[in-house]
């Protein structure tokens, strides 16, 4: 991911049941999607362990989104419940180390949202657009003496 | 086994509070089972030597170098290099050596917000032309002064040199030292070898796996509000989280004895993480938001609310990083303009 200053680095993750499968529905729907962005599919939202978000940041995305089934459909219950304690807390810590809240977001998308989707990604992606590298990414070295 | 019957410690500070060095003494009696084995040939804080008598010292002519203190400016860096040119074995010891620890907490800022506040801001300070100190400085006679440059952020001792052990704890407790004068001690006599380089000298579980308060396992914790150990009298037998009061145990490792849960007072993580995680703060985010109780109108519920109600938790970035900050994934905090 520590590649080219000008390529952006965006990561999506999306749980397999709902968030996945609507993402699947946009592309086969042929919906108009930026193509900045990389997905990695997990079985619930609640397996996005928090310090993976951190470790993309770490590594120099410069955006990361997680997307879930909505609030009661969640495919193991109460998954979700989860995740958005989890996220809604790492989005303090996040502000905190300095980051635009804008380079995290937590979305529900259904099975059947492709459209939603195609919106919320290309709301994202410009949003990471207009943000330009994330700080992070300048502060790769450990420099000291000098 | 070393190659002699009596081995030699120097023990060396850098940007340390000098409690690790109080805590050497708080070997107590055993000190002298130390001594039995060990010279202790430089201590700044213990003995009458100068930094030069260290710098004229063969390499590795010293068994064991205990670090304390974090590495925060060139003079820290400097003497971290020549501790580990003089000495065979190099411990961090202490939180601070081993995850940067308290001072790491500066690393909320950077050098030039520091000076500002420091130098300018503070109430005491009337320096009008906002002179800042130089790291090098001649008078009109040609006499150089020098001070050591004091950097934008925080590291830890394996940031700049290699570590062979790493004690934690701030300061590592007296059930820790113990730990190791008896590896010392074995060593010396040819009963143990050392353990792989590496290894933090502490057990690889958290703190709940061996505290008395432990609800048990399988027992599920639901917290509808956070306290703070500042606001209650906690309960001296229960969980603290069990409790509602932050408690950095679930995050934490173990091998420091609980003597602050023995306190009543809650786990403030001096320890550092596991080495199953890779961020103590971001373990003990999960820890904390699996036990936010699921409400009963779970459904009704926007993110901003649920947003408002963690926001209970103030701080997080200061209380889950507490004293490991320069060695979380993140290390500081950045300008996101
Ligand atoms: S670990 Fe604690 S006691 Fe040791 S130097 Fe750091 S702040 Fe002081
Ligand atoms: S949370 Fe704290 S009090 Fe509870 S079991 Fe863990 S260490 Fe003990
Ligand atoms: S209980 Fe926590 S804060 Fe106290 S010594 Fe152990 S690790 Fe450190
Ligand atoms: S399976 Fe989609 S959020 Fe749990």
């Amino acid at each position: 991911m520590k590649d080219n200053n000008d390529k952006l680095n965006i990561l999506v993750f999306t749980c397999n049941w709902c968030a996945y499968a609507g993402a699947d529905l946009a592309g086969v729907s042929r919906l108009q999607m930026p193509t900045e962005f990389r997905q990695i599919r997990t079985m619930c939202s609640a397996r996005v362990d928090p310090e993976f978000i951190l470790y993309a940041f770490k590594n120099g995305a410069d955006g990361v989104m997680v997307a879930g089934c909505h609030p009661g459909d969640c495919h193991y219950i109460g998954g979700n419940y989860r995740t958005r304690r989890r996220m809604a807390l790492l989005k303090l810590l996040l502000q905190q180390f300095g980051l635009n809240p804008k380079r995290f977001r937590l979305e529900w998308v259904s099975a059947g949202e492709g459209q939603k989707f195609a919106q919320v990604i290309n709301e994202f992606v410009n949003e990471i657009k207009e943000l330009g590298p994330s700080p992070y990414r300048k502060k790769q070295e450990v420099k000291h003496a000098g | 086994m070393p190659d002699k019957k009596k081995i030699s410690i120097a023990l060396k500070r850098g940007a340390s509070c000098v409690g690790c060095d109080i805590a050497v003494v708080n070997f107590s009696e055993k000190l002298f089972e130390l001594l039995e084995v060990a010279d202790i040939v430089f201590s700044p804080t213990l003995l009458d030597v100068k930094y030069d008598d260290l710098r004229k010292m063969p390499d590795k002519s010293i068994t064991i170098g205990l670090y304390h203190g974090a590495v925060r400016n060139s003079d820290n860096e400097e003497f971290a290099k020549i501790m580990r040119e003089k000495c065979q074995v190099l411990i961090a010891y202490g939180a601070c050596a081993h995850l940067g620890g308290i001072p790491g907490l500066a690393n909320v800022s950077n050098r030039a917000k520091i000076f500002e506040t420091v130098y300018k801001k503070t109430f005491s300070t009337d320096n009008p032309e906002g002179v800042y100190p130089q790291t090098e400085w001649t008078d009109e006679k040609g006499h150089k002064l020098t001070l050591p440059e004091f950097y934008d952020e925080v590291y830890a001792l394996d940031d700049v040199v290699d570590v062979d052990y790493y004690v934690p704890a701030c300061p590592p407790t007296h059930v820790m030292n113990m730990q190791i004068l008896n590896l010392i001690k074995g060593w010396v006599e040819g009963k143990l070898e050392l353990p792989p380089k590496g290894t933090v000298i502490a057990e690889e579980k958290t703190l709940c796996d061996e505290c008395p308060r432990n609800p048990g396992k399988g027992k599920k914790i639901k917290i509808d509000k956070l306290k703070f150990i500042t606001e209650v009298e906690p309960d001296p037998e229960k969980c603290f989280l069990e409790q509602g009061i932050l408690c950095l145990g679930p995050a934490t490792r173990a091998g420091c004895g609980a003597p602050c849960i023995e306190a009543n007072m809650p786990c403030r993580g001096c320890m550092g993480p596991t080495s199953k995680v890779m961020d103590q703060g971001g373990s003990m985010l999960s820890a904390l938001a699996s036990i936010f109780g699921v409400s009963e109108n779970e459904l009704e519920l926007s993110e901003e609310d649920i947003e408002k109600f963690v926001s209970q938790m103030k701080d997080p970035l200061g209380c889950f990083y507490r004293f490991s900050l320069p060695k979380s994934l993140l290390r500081r905090v950045v300008q996101d303009e």
